[in-house]
């Protein structure tokens, strides 16, 4: 079964994981063995019974309402079987253990962001403790996501008008991929994010720290990975290219003209405002879509990201 | 003996035009809809072309995110709408199921001509979408999405609205000639498996497709005066619309796939010179499927947030469409015990239609189980699945069928040689492009994604090769088989030695049919009694 | 099936006698009648479920249709589909100007009910009652009322479309009448008229009671 396991299926980075992959060996080596059965037999008659000299003679008719029987009843009796096996796990899936610490997680074109209970917030990386439940209560701010990590075996959908939720327990620590897999427009196939497991102390350092550049690190730097960790970057380039957004590349200075027709220059406050409510002034030629970063970025962060802004030079 | 081309036949009684456009001949009404159909399946596959290109690398190459989501929704739109539904009963379907009962004519030839003209008018809407923006939403439509997107939505909506009709009236069309037109004597189990196909096919064409037209009405009505339904900000439910759409979408899968089961039927029997095994269990399993077809649709929404208990249910009922296909599989297979097989080319694609869509089977059974559905759930080990399905299935028994009566149709045998080397390569070419795709699945490669991480790049590349070498694949077969309708070898009434109705005329047939009306003399599939020997030559083998 | 000699203009050249064409339509009609069902069925599904989350909105909402102005319209359209029979009968017996007569009160009854209808649309769409982002009607207690009137609008639109379909058609049945095109050898559009017409009746009075008198 190892062999299946490396050439199909990721690392086994949930408690839940290694259950759905016992079920769906089973189901692989079952169906194997039935096809090669079946293939063996077509191959086998093909060669046997080809006609020969251009002639075919009449042969007796067999009917054998046993073997349509058999073949009725074994197939059903072993995907009864499976149906138990897999709805035994599915409930597993669903049910929340107790003890789980929860985590609200938004969904929106194009990035995850996430809400801590002790008030720390993230986009994109998804940092929770190794070996502990965690309970995630997800919702949509526009079109329907769905939030996968094939490591841990699990997704859900994330509904605009209802919370969703799904769970999981890490059994080991690294960084494994979520990826968005409800079609969600021009991003989708770059909503991408990690869930970082950490052991349980250094989690636990992690929620104290809270946010602001690590030490050594200058405000550009910070601002540099604010820029990335925000997924600033799906909708902005720096190499001056126009995306969903105007490009950063040059922005610091620049005279943009806005969607009503009035010019302005960019400046520090016009950054700030962007980020906090980005309806308000809108650079002409681009979609409004921008979403408001009202609650998810702190000030440190924008102080950092227009330090990076400032940077970005032609 | 050499064969000659009768002198009067359906495709010279009438010339011009006009001829063409009004006639109300269920062959030439057939043919009508070959050409517009095979050339949707030229459109779409020009589309899967692109995709697999872009694919091959991360980085974009040809198209941006946005063009390239426009790809796969009009390739998926394109060859569900366009091309898989219509394709065998309006084209097979047509021409040979009247011949095949010993009908002169389906029940209603002018419904039938104007079921041709709407599928033109949905055909004309799509076009017009394709040059007025696109579109973006996937073939799902799925709302707030398809609510909110900027692309040619409605008319896209209406082409599949208008679709719709032309597939009800073609259905409504055949359930009344099958039970009303059939030749003196013949009974329900006297009809060849074909017919039962396209019976248990047009039941779920008529029942399902109004729902599928009402929904896209309400999705039309949503964006155009904002009835809000399925918004979620006034108190509307986009699930709804998932369950409204699967209602039509998943028994439209059975659609797909039901005639090409009957066209197999009719393969194995014939070159196996062998009464089918199971009749009745073949013919049963059919309606089994459309029954059971209209009872799991939520199995698209494991994850949707529908609740668990309609998860598990539709789980449940998922595994029981599972038996009847299992059915037809092994009844097949024991048709050919001690038979006399020819590998001809129609066989050679049956005999791939069974080795793939054995594998659609099994992996279906994987997708049907909930708790690995939530691992692969719109990963590329669905798509890859519905490919073996679709694809291996029902695009081989197309194939299979149009090489099966191609000397029929038009009289005339294509290239035996390039014929085998075509389903060789659509073979091997599906194989590389589908099978690295269950595993990119498995390993989380989620589908609609125009780019990806690059540890995906080899198992891509190698994706795309296949997808040429079945582009180039399918080329050869037009080339051949256009060839033959012009060049070929005439083939005689009855090249293949079969018994069912439609070689008892013939080759073309004549714009009536039958001399007169034609009786019931022997069943279908009596080669224990009959082998006919008014055959082309001595028989051929490899 | 036996060997007609005779052939009947109306017979087409694909069916082997009258019997066999005449069984073919009905059977070709039933099967459109159950598409038309299900159609409207996706609706029926849509208030169903619509109604199940809001019980007490709907509740509310209905009480702002005009009940006598849906009972007139279902006794109107009770009495069409009798005179629809009628008009059948009487040319089963070969009464022509009868048949005309009965045809002409189906189309006259069916028109009295979509001036009725018009009147309360008007009327609706004078206060707001409207559906989806349209409506700006207030007094209506329970949240999102204007669902009501989406549900509203568009099952009795629907129908109202299946209406007029049908005063269209039973005109060219007059007009055919009128001409002799039929016989009482010969009705089948008739009578495949009157099967369609009977189920617009028949949608009615499932509308009616779950628009108007919610309990």
């Amino acid at each position: 079964m190892d062999t299946t396991r490396s050439l199909f299926l990721p690392p086994q980075g949930s408690t839940v994981a290694s259950d759905v992959d016992a079920l769906f060996g089973f189901i692989f080596w079952i169906s194997l063995f039935f096809f090669v059965g079946v293939t063996a037999l077509t191959v086998y008659f093909c060669i046997k019974y080809k006609r020969k000299d251009g002639k075919s003679e009449t042969t007796p008719y067999i009917e054998s309402m046993a073997l349509e029987i058999t073949w009725i009843v074994i197939p059903t009796i072993l995907l009864m079987v499976i149906f138990v096996w897999g709805f035994q796990d599915f409930v597993r899936l669903h049910i929340v253990p107790a003890n789980s610490m929860e985590i609200k997680v938004t969904g929106q074109k194009w990035f995850w962001s996430y809400n801590y209970e002790e008030g720390a917030t993230g986009v994109g990386e998804l940092v929770v403790p190794v070996g502990k439940p965690v309970k995630l209560l997800m919702s949509s701010k526009d079109v329907i996501h769905s939030f996968f990590v094939p490591a841990f075996r699990i997704k859900m959908d994330v509904l605009p008008n209802r919370y969703t939720i799904t769970w999981f327990e890490a059994t080991m620590t690294g960084e494994f991929e979520i990826y968005c897999t409800e079609f969600c427009g021009k991003g989708h196939s770059e909503m991408w994010g990690t869930v970082k497991v950490l052991p349980q102390d250094e989690f636990d350092k992690w929620l104290e720290a809270g946010s602001g550049p690590g030490e050594g690190e200058s405000m550009k730097d910070y601002g540099a990975r604010m820029f990335v960790k925000n997924a600033c970057n799906t909708c902005h380039s720096l190499d001056g290219s126009k995306n969903v957004g105007p490009t950063f590349q040059g922005l610091f200075g620049r005279r943009e003209v806005m969607s009503d027709g009035t010019a302005i220059t960019v400046d520090e406050n016009y950054i700030r405002e962007s980020v906090l409510n980005p309806m308000a002034k809108q650079v002409a030629g681009f979609d409004p879509v921008m979403p408001t970063y009202q609650g998810i970025l702190k000030d440190v962060d924008i102080d950092g990201l227009i330090a990076y802004i400032k940077s970005l030079e032609n | 003996m050499e064969h000659t081309i009768p002198e009067k036949h359906y495709l010279n009684e009438a010339t011009g035009w006009k001829s063409w456009l009004m006639t109300l001949d269920h062959k030439r009404i057939g043919i009508l809809y070959m050409i517009m159909v095979m050339f949707s399946f030229f459109l779409g596959g020009v589309f899967a072309l692109l995709i697999r290109w872009e694919l091959l690398s991360p980085d974009k190459i040809l198209m941006g995110p946005e063009m390239y989501n426009q790809a796969f929704s009009l390739h998926g739109i394109i060859m569900i709408f366009l091309f898989i539904i219509p394709s065998i009963p309006a084209i097979l379907g047509n021409f040979v199921m009247p011949l095949m009962i010993g009908a002169k004519d389906v029940a209603f030839p002018r419904l039938n001509l104007a079921s041709w003209y709407i599928y033109v008018i949905g055909f004309c809407f799509a076009v017009y979408a394709l040059f007025t923006g696109g579109i973006d939403t996937g073939w799902t439509f799925y709302t707030p999405y398809s609510s909110e997107s900027t692309t040619a939505v409605i008319p896209i909506l209406t082409a599949a609205f208008v679709l719709g009709f032309s597939s009800i009236f073609t259905g409504l069309n055949f359930i009344v000639t099958i039970h009303r037109l059939r030749a003196p004597g013949m009974t329900w189990f006297q009809l060849p498996l074909f017919v039962w196909a396209i019976y248990a096919t047009a039941l779920i064409q008529v029942l399902a497709t109004p729902v599928l037209g009402i929904t896209l009405a309400l999705l039309m009505l949503e964006r155009v005066v904002g009835i809000g339904i399925f918004d979620p900000a006034m108190g509307g439910d986009p699930v709804l619309f998932q369950h409204f759409f699967w209602f039509y979408s998943h028994p439209a899968v059975y659609i797909m796939i039901l005639p090409g089961m009957g066209i197999i039927s009719e393969l194995i029997a014939t070159f196996s010179h062998r009464r089918i095994f199971g009749y009745k269990f073949i013919a049963f399993s059919s309606l089994g499927i459309a029954f059971t077809g209209f009872l799991v649709w939520g199995h698209h929404m494991f994850v949707s947030g529908q609740s668990d208990l309609a998860a598990v249910i539709f789980s449940f009922l998922t595994f029981f469409v599972g038996i009847p296909s299992g059915i037809k599989i092994l009844n097949w297979i024991a048709t050919m015990y001690k038979g006399s097989i020819s590998l001809d080319t129609p066989m050679l694609w049956a005999l791939s239609f069974l080795i793939l869509f054995s594998i659609g089977g099994f992996t279906g059974i994987v997708l049907g189980t909930l708790s690995i559905d939530v691992h692969l759930h719109d990963t590329y080990f669905v798509v890859s699945h519905f490919h073996y399905v679709m694809v291996g299935g029902t695009v081989m028994a197309i194939f299979g069928g149009l090489h099966y009566w191609w000397p029929k149709i038009w009289g005339r045998m294509y290239n035996e040689t390039l014929a085998r080397i075509a389903v060789v390569m659509i073979f091997v070419g599906f194989n590389i492009t589908f099978f690295v795709q269950f595993i990119m699945g498995t390993q989380g490669m989620p589908r609609r994604y125009a780019t990806y991480l690059p540890q995906f790049q080899g198992m891509h590349g190698f994706s795309s090769i296949g997808a040429l070498i079945m582009g180039v694949g399918f080329l050869l077969i037009a080339i051949y088989l256009i060839y033959a309708i012009f060049k070929g070898k005439p083939a005689g009434p009855n090249p293949w030695r079969a018994l069912t109705m439609e070689w008892e005329t013939p080759s073309p047939p004549t714009a009536g049919n039958f001399e007169g009306q034609p009786i019931l003399e022997h069943g279908p599939y009596d080669y224990d009694k009959v082998i006919p020997e008014n055959a082309l030559k001595p028989y051929k083998t490899i | 099936m036996s060997q007609i000699t005779e052939h009947p203009a109306h017979l087409q050249h694909h069916f082997t006698d009258v019997h066999q064409q005449a069984e073919s339509a009905k059977l070709g009609m039933w099967i459109f009648l159950l598409t038309e069902v299900l159609l409207f069925g996706g609706l029926f599904c849509f208030y169903a479920i619509y109604r199940s989350w809001n019980p007490d909105m709907f509740h509310n909402a209905h009480a702002f249709l005009n009940v006598w102005m849906g009972a007139t319209n279902t006794v109107v359209l009770i009495v069409s589909s009798l005179t629809m029979a009628l008009a059948i009968r009487s040319m089963q017996l070969g009464k022509r100007k009868l048949t005309m007569w009965f045809l002409a009160g189906t189309v006259l009854l069916a028109c009295v009910f979509m001036v009725i209808k018009y009147f309360e649309y008007s009327h609706k769409i004078h206060l707001g009652q409207l559906p989806g982002k349209w409506y700006f009607f207030e007094g209506i207690a329970g949240t999102n009322p204007h669902i009501f009137f989406s549900a509203y609008f568009l099952m009795t639109g629907l129908h109202g479309f299946h209406v007029l379909g049908g005063i269209g058609v039973i005109t060219w049945l007059f007009i055919k009448t009128a001409r002799g095109s039929f016989s009482p050898e010969y009705y089948t559009p008739i009578e495949m008229t009157g099967l369609y017409w009977h189920l617009v009746d028949l949608i009615w009075i499932f509308l009616f009671p779950l628009f108007y008198l919610i309990g």
